[in-house]
């Protein structure tokens, strides 16, 4: 059986950095995103279901992403499943974006 | 990879939302991809939009999260290691146990087993899956227990993980690595240290440090 992505546990591995970042209002919001959406009270969706999304994603993706961006694409993914947005408007919304920061917004 | 180099980044300020903000972090957005970028603000918007959250839930969420600080766990070893009745309460169901002694409702927070370090056995806690902690007691886990090399290296060489963290174990104590999922955290008791008989709660809080309740290292000495 190969080992999914994630599954890193006695992979050989170099020393531990222990530099602590801050964390960017980018990840604040990431998380705090995810902990409205996934509290049992609101139920849209639930912490192994954002874990399936995480470790679906293609092992190049999982490498390159940081960690909340990773998080970001499975609230993506659920957000989508669920019903909560539409994937095409989310396409065009970011779409409109890029375009308005393009233009130097 | 999880542990990112700032280098020599300089930190420009790249939020427009101009929301000054206690807790407002230090941005720098290099590290991202464009596209996460643009799918956050437009994922965060529409949902916005749609009345699934307001941005006030928003900013409370990320103000809560922000509050929590190891100081929580601090408090609970101390209490743990004065109060026996607490212990055993703590040791036999934690939820229930701080629910009554702190006044913490932990209803909607996945189940946590409280983990007692003797002259005999050291716990070690890591998530090797993912990056499970007990955010509410402890805030947000550290940039190194979601690396890879944590992740990878704590279950197979603890002692040799434990000996960066500086922490040198005797030889024939037994050091157990316990891994965290969705659905159980862990919290590590760590040894009361010797020399510290008489003080009380606050004084004993103070020598417990994050890490002494991961376990990757003991708590400080007097």
């Amino acid at each position: 059986m190969v080992k999914s992505v994630h599954d890193m546990g006695g992979d050989p591995a170099g020393p531990i950095q222990r530099a602590e970042h801050a964390r960017t209002l980018f990840d604040q919001r990431v998380d705090a995103m995810l902990r409205l959406l996934a509290h049992p009270q609101k139920g849209h969706f639930t912490v192994d279901a954002m874990r399936r999304c995480i470790e679906s994603l293609d092992p190049q993706a999982y490498h390159d992403l940081s960690y909340y961006e990773r998080w970001l694409r499975a609230v993506r993914l659920l957000a989508i499943e669920r019903g909560l947005v539409g994937q095409t408007e989310l396409e065009q919304r970011m779409a409109t974006l890029a375009a308005a920061r393009r233009a130097g917004a | 990879m999880t542990v990112h180099d700032h280098g020599d980044h300089v930190h420009h300020d790249h939020d427009h939302d101009g929301d000054a903000h206690p807790h407002a972090p230090v941005d720098d957005l290099d590290h991202y991809q464009p596209e996460s970028l643009l799918m956050e603000q437009a994922l965060r918007e529409l949902l916005v939009e749609k009345g699934v959250f307001t941005a006030g839930d928003l900013q409370r969420q990320i103000d809560l999260t922000e509050s929590r600080t190891p100081a929580l766990g601090a408090a609970i070893i101390a209490r743990a290691w004065l109060d026996d009745a607490f212990r055993a309460a703590l040791l036999a169901d934690a939820k229930l146990a701080l629910g009554r002694a702190f006044d913490l409702d932990l209803a909607n927070t996945p189940e946590l087993t409280v983990l007692e370090n003797t002259a005999q056995l050291h716990h070690v806690v890591c998530c090797t899956l993912c990056s499970c902690y007990p955010r509410n007691i402890l805030g947000i886990p550290p940039a190194w227990y979601k690396s890879r090399e944590y992740r990878s290296r704590v279950v197979i060489e603890p002692r040799a993980v434990l000996s960066e963290f500086g922490t040198e174990l005797p030889a024939q104590r037994e050091i157990r690595v316990v891994d965290s999922t969705a659905d159980m955290r862990y919290l590590v008791i760590p040894l009361r240290p010797e020399g510290t008989d008489g003080w009380d709660e606050q004084r004993l809080a103070g020598l417990v440090t994050r890490d002494s309740m991961i376990g990757v290292s003991q708590a400080l000495a007097p």
